[in-house]
């Protein structure tokens, strides 16, 4: 695939939005706007036909610098706000962008159920490991032992693992990757976009302000480095004994599952049976 | 008005009905009694007719997909009773500050928490006003009959297309589940509604900013009108302000949109007043234990009267303020301590005697308990 130039990817950016952002400098929400304007230019999608929803936190914030439909909808339910988009407007491409705390605490039964049915939206989980932008509690991803401000003495909640969740609730579409392995995250991003149904990328993002602070893991940069030398390309995972396993994890594609039936289409396939009945004029 | 056929039809069947006929396409709601109903004739009706319909994991859920239905340019509803109607709160809150329209329907039930399931109750009266957080207007709307079950749904939808607004249709399990013959009005006679649509070209286009009508024409997802919704407060381009000089307009359109068609959504329905001595006050399933009141009250000489409250939020405080002055008493009969009363109580401002009559054992107020109430004042 060529690469999208600078000046393409401006184009899809919000310049009257009152620039510079929210974020910290040196945050990786960053570096995931511009993958993510990369992945739908390389897909071609027009800019009218995508509707950009995402929660709260500083994942949440997002939408707003991108030139599409955006919506920063409640804590936790950007999946239920994009299921009814979705559902009213089929042929939008609806995309949520959420935050670990936003998909899997607060917005984690909304997260199952949208990966049970299969529903036709896109699911990009930012992982921090912690909530940001209420200054660095800890979260469900946050590692055993790890400091957050409301885990002093370390953190003795086992973490969730956001991608073997998404796997076994249901969706056919499942990726791991980092804001450190950009070109990677294009792709990854372009191909959950594109896939009908359910799909999902968790990337894993630096909150060096608060969990890299907090845990003494450097600056963001430091983070970043940690990124490139802890995660293993899946095709290698494979290969990994138990051993080399320990302290990285797998980048990649996860789960692939193209024929798998789409709530959309059993949506249409039922409104064909329905109108075949004719139960329309009774109640 | 042209009438079909009468039919025997329940309250909850005939606000499914309502809103097909108000041009709902967009269903999204979770079970609870006694509101259930409303989901299972949808979840019939509305695939048949291509359009959308889902159960949801839950009440959040349900309004938030609402909410993302409206946007994208469907008008939506969802049904709940009090428990999930208050797991709604934030989305409401969330829809009223962006001004998405979307008919919330709330079948009262005994409460609080999971209370009595089955039982009536008026409890929630003040809920459907203050529920979410924050400063926001609230439109509530309370049937007493099944066809102003049908009637109050359509009129719902109209109110939330026009002002751009959620709107609440506060029902009781006693109406939700009665059984009425009526004769609804034909579709194509019945007035709707559409929400308005930007004129202006994208590049002109400024979402929040309105006209002399503060009321802006919002652009559906998809339109090719790209612009941001947030739960934040937002200036006119919907982008995030805390800027003093543009958050305290926003709030005082918001509440001004309101406030202007006051005269329109002040709905109430006065029974036998002009000459009353002492009025009743009452909406929903108490309103028809009340008309029955009044209407023996009559034949045995007591001129009694009743205003039944049928717009409930904003008050209708000239509406009440008329009806209470100047009469020996007026009683508020309700299924709760005083939601109501406290309210007429605030209106009538000391000028005039009122009275509450609660009940709160899960059973309803009869014409005969009011009439032996009001025996006191004659
Ligand atoms: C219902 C509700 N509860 C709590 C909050 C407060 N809150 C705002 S952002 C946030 C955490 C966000 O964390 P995460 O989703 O991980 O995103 P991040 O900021 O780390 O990108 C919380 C708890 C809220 N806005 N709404
Ligand atoms: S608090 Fe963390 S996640 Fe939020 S902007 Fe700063 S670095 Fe990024």
């Amino acid at each position: 695939m060529p690469p999208v130039s600078r000046g393409v990817v401006h184009g899809w950016l919000r310049h009257d939005k009152k620039f510079p952002h929210v974020w910290c400098p040196g945050c990786g929400l960053g570096v995931l706007l511009g993958s993510l304007v990369r992945a739908m230019i390389t897909l071609g999608l027009d800019k009218n036909n995508v509707a950009l929803v995402a929660g709260i936190g500083c994942t949440g914030r997002l939408p707003v610098y991108v030139d599409v439909g955006s919506v920063h909808a409640t804590h936790g339910r950007a999946l239920t706000f994009a299921t009814g988009v979705k559902l009213a407007k089929p042929e939008l491409a609806v995309i949520t962008v959420m935050g670990d705390g936003d998909a899997t605490a607060i917005g984690g039964n909304h997260l199952i159920h949208a990966a049970r049915r299969n529903m036709d939206l896109t699911a990009i989980i930012v992982n921090n490991q912690n909530y940001g932008m209420t200054g660095g509690q800890y979260s469900p991803t946050t590692p055993l032992g790890a400091r957050a401000s409301t885990a002093t003495y370390g953190n003795i909640e086992p973490p969730l693992d956001i991608s073997a969740l998404c796997m076994a609730a249901g969706a056919g579409f499942v990726a791991r990757s980092t804001v450190y392995h950009v070109t990677q995250l294009d792709d990854l991003l372009a191909q959950a976009i594109s896939h009908r149904g359910f799909g999902v990328v968790e990337v894993l993002s630096p909150c060096h302000t608060n969990f890299g602070r907090q845990n003494k893991l450097g600056s963001q940069i430091d983070m970043m480095r940690a990124f490139k030398e802890q995660a293993v390309r899946v095709e290698r995972w494979a290969k990994l004994d138990g051993a080399r396993r320990a302290g990285r994890f797998p980048i990649g594609v996860l789960a692939r599952r193209d024929e798998d039936t789409t709530y959309l289409e059993a949506y249409g396939a039922m409104v064909e049976r329905a109108m075949a009945q004719g139960r329309e004029g009774q109640s | 008005m042209s009438k079909q056929k009468p039919e025997l039809l329940q309250g909850n069947e005939a606000i499914a009905r309502g809103a097909l006929a108000a041009g709902c396409r967009f269903f999204a709601g979770y079970p609870i009694t006694p509101a259930s109903e409303i989901s299972e004739i949808l979840g019939r009706r509305l695939p048949a007719r291509g359009a959308a319909f889902i159960q949801m994991e839950d009440e959040i859920a349900s309004l938030g997909a609402c909410i993302g239905a409206s946007l994208a340019g469907a008008k939506a509803m969802t049904a709940t009773s009090g428990p999930g109607f208050s797991l709604m709160q934030e989305n409401l809150g969330w829809a009223c500050i962006t001004e998405t329209p979307l008919v919330l329907v709330n079948v009262m039930r005994a409460g609080p928490s999971t209370g009595m399931p089955t039982n009536p109750a008026q409890g929630d009266v003040q809920q459907a006003r203050w529920g979410t957080h924050g400063d926001h207007p609230a439109i509530v709307l309370c049937p007493a009959s099944v066809a102003q079950c049908f009637e109050l749904t359509v009129r719902a939808f109209n109110l939330a297309e026009r002002l751009r607004t959620p709107v609440i249709v506060l029902a009781d399990e006693v109406v939700a589940h009665l059984r009425e013959k009526v004769s609804l009005p034909a579709e194509d006679e019945l007035e709707i509604i559409e929400r308005r649509k930007p004129s202006v070209p994208p590049d002109w286009y400024v979402p929040f900013k309105t006209d002399g009508g503060l009321i802006p024409h919002l652009a559906d997802l998809g339109d090719g009108y790209r612009y941001h919704v947030t739960g934040l407060v937002h200036d006119e381009r919907g982008f995030p302000t805390r800027r003093p000089d543009e958050v305290e307009p926003f709030f005082r359109r918001l509440f001004g949109k309101i406030r202007r068609n006051f005269g329109e959504l002040e709905q109430v329905l006065p029974m036998a007043l002009d000459d009353a001595e002492v009025v009743l006050i009452a909406y929903g399933c108490t309103a028809r234990a009340a008309q029955a009141a009044v209407r023996q009250a009559r034949a045995a000489g007591m001129k009694l009267g009743l205003l039944q409250i049928v717009g409930l939020w904003p008050f209708p405080r000239r509406a009440v303020e008329k009806a209470v002055l100047g009469r020996r008493a007026v009683l508020v009969p309700e299924l709760n301590m005083g939601q109501l009363s406290r309210e007429v109580k605030r209106v009538a401002a000391g000028r005039a005697r009122v009275v509450h009559h609660g009940r709160m054992d899960g059973q309803v107020i009869t014409p005969d308990e009011i009439l032996n109430r009001i025996r006191e004042f004659f």
